[in-house]
């Protein structure tokens, strides 16, 4: 991982940034939030040229593994009292993490909805700003439930992420944070993720005799006007 | 009515709760799609009885035109002009956030003299926004006279992004890493001439509506919504505000340069719709102090970051999001290193904001439904996306 860290570095953000900072010494989250926000209001150095020079080896090992452009950023662990405290209670089910400057926990589907909970009732991340879910088919656990959570308290963002397979279902939010009922019913719209427990999961955008779910990666585009336009509207659509 | 609710002319209350038996009354209505007060096509179920609302469904969907899959079959430059077409009375604040979160994404920061235009451009949007906001509630509520002063005063601004970018609506007006088109002459002195314009103006609207008594009863303890629920329900924006929270990304999180400029955060206190309207008129204010800032202190340099021509962020994902004039806009981003965005999610403010429709009207009369939906500042474009 130690490599992982060094490598931003020499990838040369126009300021620098925070990464390599937050990752070795672990800095509490609050403050890399506000770090990162403070960071864009500031005037921008012009960018790749005045770059920082890169320590010797890390730039070697940055320019094989992406020959093409400068360095890519890559996550990089992260480290709070919170995640520390959850750590402990959780060990290998939780995973922290930082890429540029915003933290995200990789959680284990058995700890859903408990985490959730505890996110909300311990950790005063009351606002659930966003639920949403990202599908890569070549994956044995195919899709990433995310939830964009936002404490008003502590100011400070976080995603909390999990992996579920297809057909899999996940416990719903709703008794949680009651703004999940329509963000799920998205989800099952677009994804075909079940939400158990979910008081009216029923496709939201799409009309209820829609076939499929449109933004898994093997739904074609043109499907659309074979699944729907021509069936429904008998008329040949012009795609 | 049926025999068994109503065995005798004195019976019509339920014996055990006193209130009247709801089965003779009860009535399911559909308003909209096609209604004028709807702001576009959103079909909301009502559930009456007689003209007090028991509950309500909202139907989206009209809209759909699927731009979240639409940005996976686009290069990310090729996506930015779509983001225009959600929120298209606010399409300046769309593309400021869709820009920021690919500039998160690819590390780069737009140049202070970009973040100072964009600034001025994307708070004349929100004045526009809220022009256009309160002509047509307080046209639905049945003031007509503030529709034509707020749509004059409109264009104003409208001229002003046409001679900048030679768009109206969907402007199109940043690029990822900055600005393509260099201030036009006498932008300035345009700008100036709006901000000494528009304040005799909201007095103007003012005076037609703040204290007048038909406004005041169609408005005041109408459409309620606490702070807490608010949360709960994820709305922000001026909805949250009004409620008393004081919250605002550009204050709590600042973006763009946000954090140069001294504003204040309006709030309100009763979370009604009179609080609602309050908030938007001194937001308004606060958005011309605003630009009067930016305006007069323009940098000089750059308006475009080094951004390679094509953008091929690396792996990874990022939020971003913005204080739009409806609420928190954000855009979750997965990049796969290639130049078409792996999956791009839209937070639209609309549509989290509608969900509180339900709670806000039940128990209000069908015609304060017109008035709440008014007041939450939905378009049906960001809604249905």
């Amino acid at each position: 991982m130690a490599e992982d860290v060094q490598k931003p570095a020499s990838s040369a953000s126009p300021k620098g940034e925070d990464k390599p900072t937050t990752g070795k010494t672990g800095t509490p989250t609050p403050e890399a939030e506000v770090k990162s926000g403070t960071a864009a209001a500031k005037p921008a150095a012009p960018a790749a040229p005045t770059a920082p020079k890169p320590v010797a080896g890390a730039a070697g090992a940055a320019k094989a593994a992406a020959p093409a452009k400068p360095a890519a950023p890559v996550p990089i662990p992260w480290s709070s009292p919170m995640v520390e405290k959850y750590k402990r209670q959780y060990g290998s089910g939780l995973e922290a993490l930082s890429y540029l400057g915003q933290n995200y926990l990789n959680v284990d589907r058995t700890l859903l909805p408990d985490f959730l909970r505890l996110m909300r009732n311990e950790e005063e991340f009351d606002y659930c700003v966003d639920i949403t879910a990202v599908h890569y088919p070549k994956r044995e656990k195919q899709f990433d439930i995310v939830w964009i959570l936002y404490s008003f308290p502590r100011n400070e963002r976080i995603r909390v992420k999990t992996q579920i397979k297809d057909g899999e279902s996940i416990p719903s939010a709703v008794s949680i944070w009651p703004t999940a009922d329509w963000l799920e019913r998205e989800v099952y719209d677009m994804f075909g993720i079940v939400f158990e427990g979910h008081p009216n999961l029923k496709r939201i955008l799409l009309p209820d005799g829609w076939q499929g779910y449109p933004l898994r990666k093997d739904y074609d585009i043109l499907k659309q006007d074979k699944q729907w336009v021509q069936i429904n509207l008998g008329i040949e659509s012009g795609q | 009515m049926t025999d068994k609710a109503m065995p005798n002319a004195v019976s019509h209350l339920d014996p055990e709760t006193h209130k009247p038996y709801l089965d003779s009354n009860e009535l399911i209505i559909n308003m909209g799609p096609q209604h004028p007060a709807t702001h576009g096509v959103l079909r909301v179920i009502l559930k009456l009885d007689g003209e007090k609302v028991l509950g309500t469904e909202c139907v989206i969907g009209y809209l759909h035109r699927g731009v979240e899959k639409i940005a996976e079959n686009r290069t990310y430059t090729m996506f930015n002009p779509y983001v225009d077409r959600m929120d298209y009375v606010a399409a300046i604040s769309n593309g400021l956030g869709y820009c920021l979160a690919v500039e998160k994404l690819l590390n780069v920061e737009a140049p202070p003299r970009a973040n100072y235009i964009r600034v001025i451009l994307t708070e004349l949007n929100r004045i526009a926004s809220h022009l256009l906001w309160l002509g047509t509630h307080a046209l639905d509520i049945g003031a007509m006279t503030p529709l034509f002063y707020t749509f004059r005063d409109r264009e104003e601004i409208l001229k002003i992004f046409e001679k900048y970018c030679g768009a109206r609506l969907t402007t199109h007006a940043f690029r990822i890493g900055g600005l393509q088109y260099e201030t036009y002459a006498g932008f300035e002195k345009d700008v100036k001439n709006f901000l000494a314009l528009l304040p005799p103006k909201i007095d103007e609207y003012e005076a037609l509506l703040t204290g007048n008594r038909i406004w005041i009863e169609r408005t005041k303890n109408v459409g309620v919504i606490s702070g807490k629920d608010c949360i709960a329900l994820g709305v922000t924006g001026p909805l949250l505000r009004a409620s008393g929270v004081k919250w605002d990304l550009r204050k709590a999180q600042p973006y763009s340069g946000y954090s140069d400029f001294d504003f204040e955060i309006p709030i309100g206190q009763n979370g009604d719709t009179y609080d609602r309207y309050i908030v938007r008129m001194l937001e308004m204010r606060q958005s011309l102090r605003i630009i009067e800032q930016a305006v007069n202190g323009i940098p000089e340099g750059a308006i475009m970051a080094k951004v390679p021509k094509v953008i091929k962020p690396p792996v990874g994902e990022i939020y971003q999001s913005i204080e739009a004039p409806k609420g928190e806009l954000g855009y979750f981003i997965v990049s796969d290193g290639s130049t078409q965005p792996y999956r791009v999610r839209v937070r639209p403010p609309s549509f989290v904001n509608l969900q509180a429709l339900d709670l806000m009207v039940e128990g209000m009369l069908v015609a304060d439904v017109v008035a709440v939906i008014g007041t939450i500042d939905i378009v049906l474009g960001e809604v249905d996306r």
